[in-house]
């Protein structure tokens, strides 16, 4: 049950028989573009608000409690004050990179969004190489921090868009290779194979001990890609006050913002669907009652709550840890984790040829 | 012997990551020990609680002139309070008026206080003779207009005990 | 001699100049650094003081020497009680009258505290530095139950104006024995979980050794004194060399490191608060009766020049009152700790990342208010 597949072909039947090719690709893109949009804009929204209440149980208080029930709409109302804030223009800056830096940023994160898995059949577009797609779109991401911190004009802004720069490329490196090896395990690049072939089992316990370690290492990569936690030091406010965004105000912020915060959900659903079975049920062994049990929860909801409980583990990452410098950054990247990862996907490698995984 | 030195660094290398994991996660389980016991919630719902707080006794908020029952206090304008005053917090403005017995006296006109300047230091309160002076519990001062922390400490229509009005 | 970076030329290429100026969410107060880095590599650093400077030391010449208490008050806030017991001792020792042991007790009871209060808010903010927010909020919690004790004795959490010269403004409140015990116990089942939170973490330790060394010639050539000294091995407590009030009749340990890096800087500082609370204990339970404020006709110091050292949280501060007879002092002149502490770090920050000098910044302690007075 719970498949969105007939969903989705009644739809498009309906738009193929009533207009003409043109018109119903065109309708159904802009219906997708909506959708696509207003997820990513509410989910930002709230996430913002789970870390807040989430990092002040950690230290002892309680977050927004008073703008709405529970707080619940601290961040509409800080939205609609980012959105009336005043542009400041800089004087002697680019202003077309100026201006085009943060839509590059959230471009490349929407895009992204447009790949992941949450329910059968639910996928806007399922390539059949889902997760190069994913690595490609996520490196433009790049190129919006770099821009943004050449054209604000500010010794501040360079310095943190260097070290940014820098930062993300290498863990690229590291995210691909630990994403390697589940592919290495389930023989296919496309995000709906490779949740079939987790059906009797997660591989994050169908691939035992090199799937753990690959696990750890995805985490620790993509905390980084993304400019959070531990890893923050392009926008460490202690140091240099706020790094390559120290210019932009107003919505140009509310942007960065809010693609930092999609950026965490988005490694957190391939996370999630690559190493903790996506939107499949949680199945224990083969006792039938419980798997019923299991399965009788709509899929939907055990993709966002696998993915709150990886979320969960980046918040607590960055609420607990001192920042590391850029050099010990590099350094953990190049001299530990890319070693562990080659070793790692070579054990795999040799692993999946022998059959000697669950 | 080369070849030991490899394969201690190499144990080297193995034991720095397990060292560095095993403090992460110690580190964790602080943070996370708290995350799950809401009761060590330490912060206070303030406009909310304003009945229950209750202030120390000996709380510094705010000078006052004590006031008893029958609108008496006990300043004799000895101003003694104003020349302790490191700063020029205390005013005492005083009148003179015809006595019972012919000869003028000093009475209290008006006790001025500049909450503005006053940095509770505390030691107006022992230098009054009298025991007249105190420090009131309240702390909410913030207000629009600055001429609002000039403030007058006797009450209107007040006597002094002390000088037997 | 104000010179600044504008005048040097900068001969190698990659060099520029960055002002990491007053208002800034890590120089802890108003402090401008202006450093010339080369890429990433700090090469020389101004630091520019004076922005809070407000004439201590010239308003303590008119007034009286129970009224300029308060100001000392507001010149190291975090070690207010310490600042105005070096006051206070000083104009006693020069008055030649001697207090109650109750009163040296109770002075030592609260040195003690505030020396617990203003490390624990050093650990709550240098956690934040470098970027463990949450040590920001478990040390304020903890600050909590000493700044209660004190405001129910004293009225005031910060600036207490409570130690005068011939004993105490008033006596301590009946609960306040029964609150210390209670902080004592409670405190030392906190302290593990800063050094499992902070201390044992390997990325901490990896921004903090080797980070800043100083010798113990530089830390005796620019007399740093206080914690960041003893991190070099440079003996200088004074509760050791010149004992004052109730530390003849306590026994304690100095506590001092040889690696004189930012970790040992810090442990220092961590063992501090360990030591302050054996103090705390030998003396709670003993506090002799007495008199709390000696009678006395008026509060004037004979002619001549007095010098009284007292070891403040962050180092040796120093009382030094000239004076003619009259009320007031003629001069009053403090050399505060902070002020030698503060010139060093041009010669530890040379070298490292600018994420090492917020590091370097944040082990010696410092407080600005206490730099300009």
């Amino acid at each position: 049950m719970y498949d969105f597949t007939s969903l989705i072909d009644s739809i498009t039947g309906y738009l193929d028989s009533t207009f003409s090719p043109f018109w119903a690709g065109t309708i159904s893109m802009v219906l997708l573009g909506v959708v696509i949009l207003l997820f990513y804009a509410v989910l930002g929204l709230y996430l913002v608000y789970a870390e807040r209440k989430i990092c002040a149980r950690m230290q002892n208080r309680m977050g927004p409690n008073r703008v709405g029930p529970m707080g619940l709409f601290q961040t509409i109302a800080d939205l609609i004050k980012l959105l009336l804030k005043e542009l400041i223009l800089i004087r002697n800056a680019d202003n077309f990179l100026f201006n085009i830096a943060p839509f590059i940023v959230i471009v490349a994160s929407i895009m992204a969004i447009g790949a992941i898995p949450f329910a059968k059949g639910l996928q806007a577009v399922d390539l059949n190489i889902g997760v190069l797609y994913i690595l490609a779109i996520s490196s433009m991401g790049v190129i919006g921090i770099l821009i943004a911190g050449w054209a604000s004009n500010s010794k501040y802004s360079v310095i943190g868009a260097m070290r940014s720069g820098a930062q993300v490329i290498s863990y690229e490196l590291s995210v691909g290779l630990a994403l390697l090896c589940i592919i290495t395990y389930a023989g296919s690049m496309q995000f709906s194979e490779i949740i079939a072939s987790q059906e009797d089992g997660w591989w994050l316990f169908k691939g035992h001990i090199p799937a753990v370690i690959a696990f750890v290492v995805y985490l620790i990569a993509g905390t980084a890609e993304t400019n959070r936690g531990p890893f923050d030091l392009a926008e460490a406010e202690s140091e240099l006050t706020a790094g390559f965004h120290t210019e932009y105000s107003g919505i140009k912020f509310a942007f960065f913002f809010l693609a930092e915060y999609m950026n965490m959900f988005i490694i957190a659903a391939i996370a999630t669907t690559m190493f903790l079975g996506g939107w499949l049920p949680f199945h224990l062994f083969q006792w039938q009652g419980f798997n019923r049990v299991m399965d009788f929860i709509p899929p939907v909801f055990w993709f966002f709550g696998k993915t709150a409980f990886v979320i969960y583990l980046m918040m607590w990452f960055k609420w607990t840890f001192p920042r590391l410098r850029i050099d010990q950054l590099l350094s953990l990247e190049w001299k530990y984790l890319l070693p562990i990862n080659l070793m790692n996907l070579i054990l795999i490698a040799f692993l999946t040829l022998m059959e000697w995984h669950f | 012997m080369a070849l030991l030195k490899t394969i201690k660094e190499i144990g080297n290398y193995f034991y720095q990551i397990y060292d560095g994991v095993t403090s992460l996660l110690r580190g964790m389980k602080v943070t996370g020990s708290y995350f799950v016991r809401p009761r060590t919630i330490v912060t206070q719902q303030y406009p909310e609680n304003r009945d229950t707080l209750k202030m120390f006794d000996n709380f510094k908020g705010e000078l006052m002139l004590i006031h008893d029952e029958n609108n008496q206090h006990s300043c004799n304008v000895c101003n003694t309070c104003a020349r302790r005053c490191p700063n020029g917090s205390i005013e005492v403005i005083y009148k003179k008026v015809e006595g019972a017995d012919g000869r003028s006296k000093k009475i209290l006109d008006k006790y001025i206080y500049h909450l503005e300047t006053c940095s509770f230091c505390g030691l107006c309160v022992p230098a009054c003779d009298e025991f007249a002076l105190k420090f009131d519990q309240d702390f909410e001062h913030a207000v629009f207009d600055r001429s609002k922390l000039t403030k007058v400490l006797n009450k209107p229509g007040s006597s002094s005990k002390a000088l037997k009005e | 001699m104000e010179e600044t970076l504008m005048d040097i030329d900068l001969k190698e290429k990659e060099e520029y100049i960055i002002n990491m100026g007053p208002q800034h969410p890590s120089t802890h107060g108003v402090l401008r650094f202006e450093t010339c880095l080369q890429g990433e590599k700090v090469k020389y650093i101004i630091p520019h003081c004076g922005y809070i400077h407000r004439g201590i030391e010239k308003m303590c010449e008119h007034l009286s020497y129970q009224q300029l208490i308060h100001l000392t008050d507001r010149m190291d806030y975090l070690s207010a009680h310490i600042n105005n017991e070096a006051v206070a001792l000083c104009v006693e020792n020069a008055m030649q009258v001697e207090v109650s042991d109750r009163v040296k007790y109770i002075r030592t009871i609260f040195a003690e505290l505030t020396r617990i209060a203003s490390h624990q808010l050093w650990w709550s903010a240098f956690g934040m530095d470098l970027g463990a927010l949450t040590t920001f909020f478990y040390g304020l919690r903890d600050r909590e139950q000493i700044l209660d004790i004190f405001e129910e004795t004293t009225g005031s959490r910060l600036t207490q104006s409570f130690i005068t010269p011939g004993g105490l403004m008033a006596d301590i409140h009946p609960n306040f024995q029964k609150r210390i015990k209670e902080f004592i116990k409670y405190f030392r089942t906190k302290l593990p979980e800063y050094d499992q939170l902070l201390t044992g973490n390997i990325i901490f330790r990896e921004r903090t050794k080797g980070i800043g060394i100083m010798d113990k010639e530089t830390a005796v050539d620019y007399g740093v004194t206080g914690p960041s000294g003893r991190g070099s091995g440079f003996q200088c407590d004074i509760r050791k060399i010149a004992p004052y009030s109730a530390y003849p009749f306590v026994k304690f340990n100095e506590i001092t490191e040889t690696a004189g890096d930012t970790y040992a800087r810090y442990l220092v500082r961590i063992k501090e608060m360990w030591e302050s609370l054996n103090i705390l204990e030998q003396l709670v339970d003993n506090i002799p009766a007495g008199q709390i404020m000696l009678e006395l006709k008026a509060v004037k110091a004979p002619k001549g020049e007095y010098y009284q050292r007292v070891e403040t949280a962050r180092g040796e501060l120093g009382v030094y009152i000239v004076s003619d007879g009259g009320p007031s002092p003629a001069r009053i002149k403090f050399r505060t700790p902070n002020f030698s502490n503060l010139f060093v770090i041009n010669k530890l920050a040379a070298g490292h990342k600018i994420a090492d000098l917020v590091a370097i910044s944040g082990s010696l302690d410092l407080v600005i208010p206490d730099i300009d007075r």
